[in-house]
């Protein structure tokens, strides 16, 4: 176990990428953003699958799997609807960028 | 299995960290987009392989089945997912995501030694509670299995001081006894936290609810990263508190709305905030398909505003029909886009870059607000809160201060609406009963069609 003030200067700066990783965001990605930020959070699978391997009673197993469930829930979900959604955007990207069509 | 040693694992929880960083990077601007979600897929693939790799677990047989099942679920209900339901499935997500980090923290509780650490188990079970309940209310709303207006009763604000202070002091034995009863008591008290907190939030403020919730969510990841000793976790989580935070900011912003505003509004009001939903008997002018064609077809300027309606009824490519028909003609269209149009921003400028409309005809709310006035027509097509004059001239209409599309500057406004019914925020619009305000009633997908072979036709 790592002592506290490294685990604190782990969070406040992870606070900071956070804050200017997404600082420039136009109002048209919010929601790709939100929904790929939420994938990210289901990264909790790791912490359901530690607490599900050490479970010794049948109850304890269970909530740890149902921990496990969830979590892969927003996980694999997560990053598949917001991979969705940005495939809607993609058929906008060519006539953005002016390109002639020259390939189909 | 202890295949690889500590350090390894730490080296790739390291790089599963860098992978979330540049993912988020990546979905901030619209070329890298697709790129930094899978580069976020990557990330938390090493991260889960590696978990497997390093830590000595039991049960593997069970924890690789219900992953399994858990993908089988999740997987092909986000890939089949109709685009409308998209923002309550994000919230559905991010609930059990919250719903998770509270358990793994209430079964590390038992082995937890310092009150730092039960502190941070207090905080997961709190949050993590408020994340999964309040999710699961914001779900409700959007799918429109509970009303969407805001919900108010009375005593809720002493419920909600109650609640906080019963919380406190659940907090305060749980960090300092580190007792499981009191745990579950703070997890339920978290749970009603979720409840009273996204009751009298608004229809049109839900999404803005739903990315304050995931920021939430991933402050319990970060915790319960705190509670497991587990670096990952702690900095993907506080990487989504940080970005969510700004991120609401910014949707907010979009809106014109304030992000205390719109959780405390309806508790300060205390009373109904929304505007009456009865439908009023007052007289509109509506008109046939017909009408609306050769209003369309002696234009000069048509401006049109797709709105959620447009989206439900699956009528975007009649609508990019329509107008590459009258641009056949040398009519000037163009595409007013509310940053909240629809359920979520962004939504209208997929729905039509779906339908192959050309993104420099999709103008923003600043840049098209001052066409109006020289426009001939505004076409509104299932959209009603975004133009809706209450939120410049009603101070007390719950949408009052958003920033709103100008169509009432246009020479005149058509309307296609499926009813008299108020939109999502169950506010009425003036703007039906304006003299210079035509109405279609119907489908608009149906309209749409009519219209557009009344067109052709002339």
């Amino acid at each position: 176990m790592m002592d506290p003030i490294t685990l604190l200067t782990l969070f406040v700066l992870a606070v900071f990428v956070g804050f200017e990783v997404v600082s420039k965001v136009s109002s048209t990605l919010h929601t790709p953003l939100m929904s790929g930020a939420n994938a990210i959070h289901g990264i909790i699978l790791v912490g359901a699958i530690i607490v599900a391997g050490e479970a010794h009673t049948p109850l304890i197993l269970a909530a740890g799997l149902f921990a496990v469930l969830l979590a892969t829930v927003n996980l694999v979900g997560g990053f598949v609807v917001t991979d969705r959604m940005l495939e809607m955007f993609g058929g906008r990207r060519a006539p953005a960028a002016k390109k002639p069509e020259n390939e189909e | 299995m202890n295949l690889i040693p500590a350090e390894w694992a730490a080296v790739l929880y390291l790089v599963a960290a860098v992978c979330f960083i540049l993912a988020l990077r990546g979905l901030s601007s619209p070329k890298g987009a697709r790129r930094g979600n899978l580069t976020g897929a990557a990330g938390a693939l090493i991260a889960v392989v590696t978990v497997f790799l390093s830590a000595k677990l039991d049960n593997l047989p069970w924890i690789i089945g219900v992953l399994i099942v858990g993908s089988l679920i999740a997987a092909p209900v986000a890939r089949r997912v109709k685009m409308t339901q998209m923002p309550q499935l994000v919230a559905l997500f991010n609930g059990v995501g919250g719903g998770a980090a509270a358990i793994v923290s209430l079964l590390e509780l038992s082995r937890v030694h310092s009150p730092y650490t039960a502190l941070a188990v207090a905080f997961t079970l709190l949050v993590g509670g408020t994340s999964f309940s309040g999710s699961a209310i914001t779900f409700l709303k959007l799918q429109e299995l509970m009303p969407t207006r805001p919900l108010t009763f009375p005593g809720q604000r002493f419920l909600m001081s109650l609640v906080v202070l019963a919380s406190i002091a659940a907090g305060t034995y749980v960090t300092i006894e580190r007792l499981f009863v009191a745990a579950l008591v703070l997890l339920a008290l978290g749970l009603v936290v979720g409840v009273l907190l996204v009751l009298p939030v608004g229809g049109a403020d839900v999404p803005i609810v739903i990315s304050l919730l995931n920021a939430f969510t991933g402050l319990a990841v970060a915790a319960s990263g705190l509670v497991l000793g587990n670096t990952l976790l702690l900095v993907a989580g506080t990487l989504v508190g940080a970005s969510g935070t700004i991120l609401t900011r910014a949707m907010a912003t979009a809106m014109g709305r304030s992000v205390s505003g719109i959780i405390f509004g309806a508790f300060r009001k205390g009373g109904s905030t929304a505007g009456s939903t009865a439908i009023s008997d007052r007289p509109v002018k509506s008109g046939t398909a017909e009408d609306v064609a050769i209003l369309l077809n002696y234009a000069q300027k048509v401006i049109i505003v797709p709105g959620y309606g447009l989206a439900v009824a699956q009528a975007q490519h009649t609508l990019a029909e329509l107008a590459e028909t009258l641009e056949a003609r040398g009519i000037e269209v163009l595409f007013a886009i509310h940053p909240v149009a629809g359920r979520m921003p962004g939504h209208m400028n997929v729905l039509l870059a779906e339908a192959n409309v050309p993104y420099e005809k999709l103008k923003e709310m600043d840049e098209v607000n001052p066409e109006f006035k020289s426009a001939d027509v505004a076409l509104v097509v299932g959209a009603n809160d975004v133009v809706n004059p209450a939120a410049k001239t009603s101070p007390g209409s719950p949408i009052y201060g958003m920033p709103i599309l100008a169509v009432e500057d246009a020479r005149q406004v058509v309307f296609l609406k499926r009813s008299m019914r108020p939109g999502f925020a169950g506010i009425e619009n003036e703007l039906l009963y304006e003299p210079q305000t035509t109405l279609l009633f119907g489908d608009a997908k149906d309209s749409l069609s009519k219209v557009l072979a009344a067109v052709k036709g002339m």
